[in-house]
């Protein structure tokens, strides 16, 4: 919805929620810093396009070819950026 | 022709050739061939010139596979895997003198690499590991029930998936370059296989020991997707083309002689050989524009391990699986009994079992899931020359 980006919590806080409440991680997001890799928290490449059909429809945005990478999703910090590089907006920090 | 291309060639008629039969029928290591591919070597070609090697790129590896797949389908799969775990090795292994010492050996010793991914318990799934690197006090110990270690048993050294430690999750692995010599490897089953008999592709409780040093500090995770996957799919794909190529190279044998006997008179496997012609004109054509796309994305890590580029070695390892049994069994109806009899030169009973092995050996449908999810990422490609 067009509000939510203004109302809601920032763009990190909503990728550490979404990361929170799924599977995908074997370590609690919680305990891991913005910088931490996730996949040596367990992310598996598999879980990597769940989690960016996830952020897709989250943010309603569309990741491009270029950031279909492994290095796009390693760290929430990484996704921040991707997610700033296609128009989400990360104020509200 | 390259040097190394006419080696292979010379090993391929001379030794592998005339051993085929035999190494099929008592399901054993084609050694001959292998010692042939050591004398010519072959084996550490790989190899950068720094390190003693001639410096070879994967287009050669890649041609060397098609080539002995031509001759001794077991015999050109050991060569395959085996420059699987080398160029993981050259690769990725640079930085440390333990590694860099082993790869000068093998370039100088023309050592033969095994490779033990798989693991019991895991469900066929080879990103994941159950057994984890103990270090302690700078060295570490390790014990795996590698489901699959091929001719484990002939091998100089194993490359083993294990967890980065014993608190990692299942997913964050290393990959442990273990010479054989500092490995203990009990047998766990007898190999009696429909084909690729001589790759004795059998179970091991396997133990080692070493330094940290042999461990492959990049995640393995990254060296699978970067190297060992599309290398995989590549000197695969190529030796099931080169089984391909023979089972037509001896169909249109068996029609070229039927119409000198009776010129003017097309034979009826004549169309069928058409078609065949065309199926390995496709599957070829695969092969060498999926070398191509590795070879354009080599150097840039971010390429390699895009999702568009997985998606594009998966899809050539089941189309590539699927042709080849489709080609031989085509193949077979152009020569008919001739083919399907175990005793003619256009026998193609071996190339068949051979054939099957492709979409079986790391099953297709486990790839096919895995490409499954991959699609869901994927973005249109609209142009034809991109």
């Amino acid at each position: 919805m067009p509000w939510e980006n203004i109302v809601s919590s920032s763009a990190r806080d909503r990728v550490r929620a979404l990361l929170k409440t799924t599977g995908w991680l074997q370590t609690d997001i919680d305990t891991l810093a913005n910088d931490a890799d996730l996949y040596a928290a367990g992310l598996t490449s598999h879980a990597t396009v769940t989690l960016m059909l996830s952020l897709e429809e989250a943010f309603d945005v569309e990741f491009p070819d270029t950031l279909l990478r492994r290095r796009t999703f390693s760290s929430v910090d990484a996704i921040v950026e991707a997610l700033t590089e296609i128009g989400v907006k990360t104020e509200a920090v | 022709m390259s040097d190394w291309i006419a080696a292979a060639r010379a090993v391929g008629s001379d030794v592998a050739a005339r051993h085929a039969d035999d190494v099929d029928q008592q399901a054993r290591f084609p050694k001959e061939a292998m010692d042939a591919l050591k004398a010519a070597r072959l084996l550490g070609i790989l190899v950068p010139k720094d390190k003693g090697g001639p410096g070879a790129g994967i287009a050669d590896v890649v041609s060397v596979c098609h080539v002995l797949g031509q001759y001794c389908a077991a015999t050109a799969m050991i060569y395959a895997m085996h420059q699987i775990q080398v160029s993981c090795i050259v690769r990725h292994g640079g930085g440390n003198s333990w590694m860099d010492a082993f790869a000068k050996r093998l370039a100088a010793e023309q050592l033969l690499l095994a490779s033990a991914t798989s693991e019991a318990g895991i469900g066929g799934d080879v990103r994941s590991s159950i057994c984890a690197i103990e270090e302690k006090g700078g060295r570490f110990a390790l014990a795996k029930q590698a489901t699959v270690i091929s001719y484990g048993a002939d091998s100089d050294g194993i490359l083993v998936t294990a967890r980065r430690t014993a608190q990692s999750p299942a997913s964050d692995q290393v990959i442990v370059v273990v010479p054989k010599s500092s490995a203990k490897l009990e047998q766990l089953q007898d190999w009696d296989t429909l084909g690729m008999r001589g790759t004795c592709s059998i179970g091991y409780h396997l133990k080692a020991e070493g330094e940290m040093a042999q461990i492959i500090s990049k995640p393995y995770a990254d060296v699978s997707a970067q190297t060992m996957l599309p290398t995989s799919h590549l000197v695969w794909s190529s030796l099931w083309l080169g089984i391909a190529t023979d089972a037509v190279a001896r169909a249109r044998a068996f029609v070229r002689a039927e119409a000198r006997k009776k010129p003017g008179v097309l034979s009826p496997g004549a169309v069928r050989l058409a078609e065949a012609t065309s199926q390995l004109q496709l599957m070829k054509a695969n092969v060498v524009a999926a070398l191509r796309r590795y070879e354009a994305a080599l150097g840039s890590e971010d390429n390699l391990s895009a999702l568009p580029f997985a998606i594009a070695m998966n899809s050539l390892k089941t189309a590539s699986s699927q042709m080849a049994v489709q080609i031989v069994g085509q193949a077979m109806l152009v020569a008919g009994l001739a083919a399907y009899r175990n005793d003619t030169p256009y026998s193609l009973g071996r190339h068949l079992r051979d054939a099957h092995s492709a979409a079986l050996m790391v099953n297709n449908d486990r790839i096919l899931a895995n490409t499954a999810q991959l699609v869901l990422a994927l973005r249109d490609d609209p142009e034809l020359l991109a």
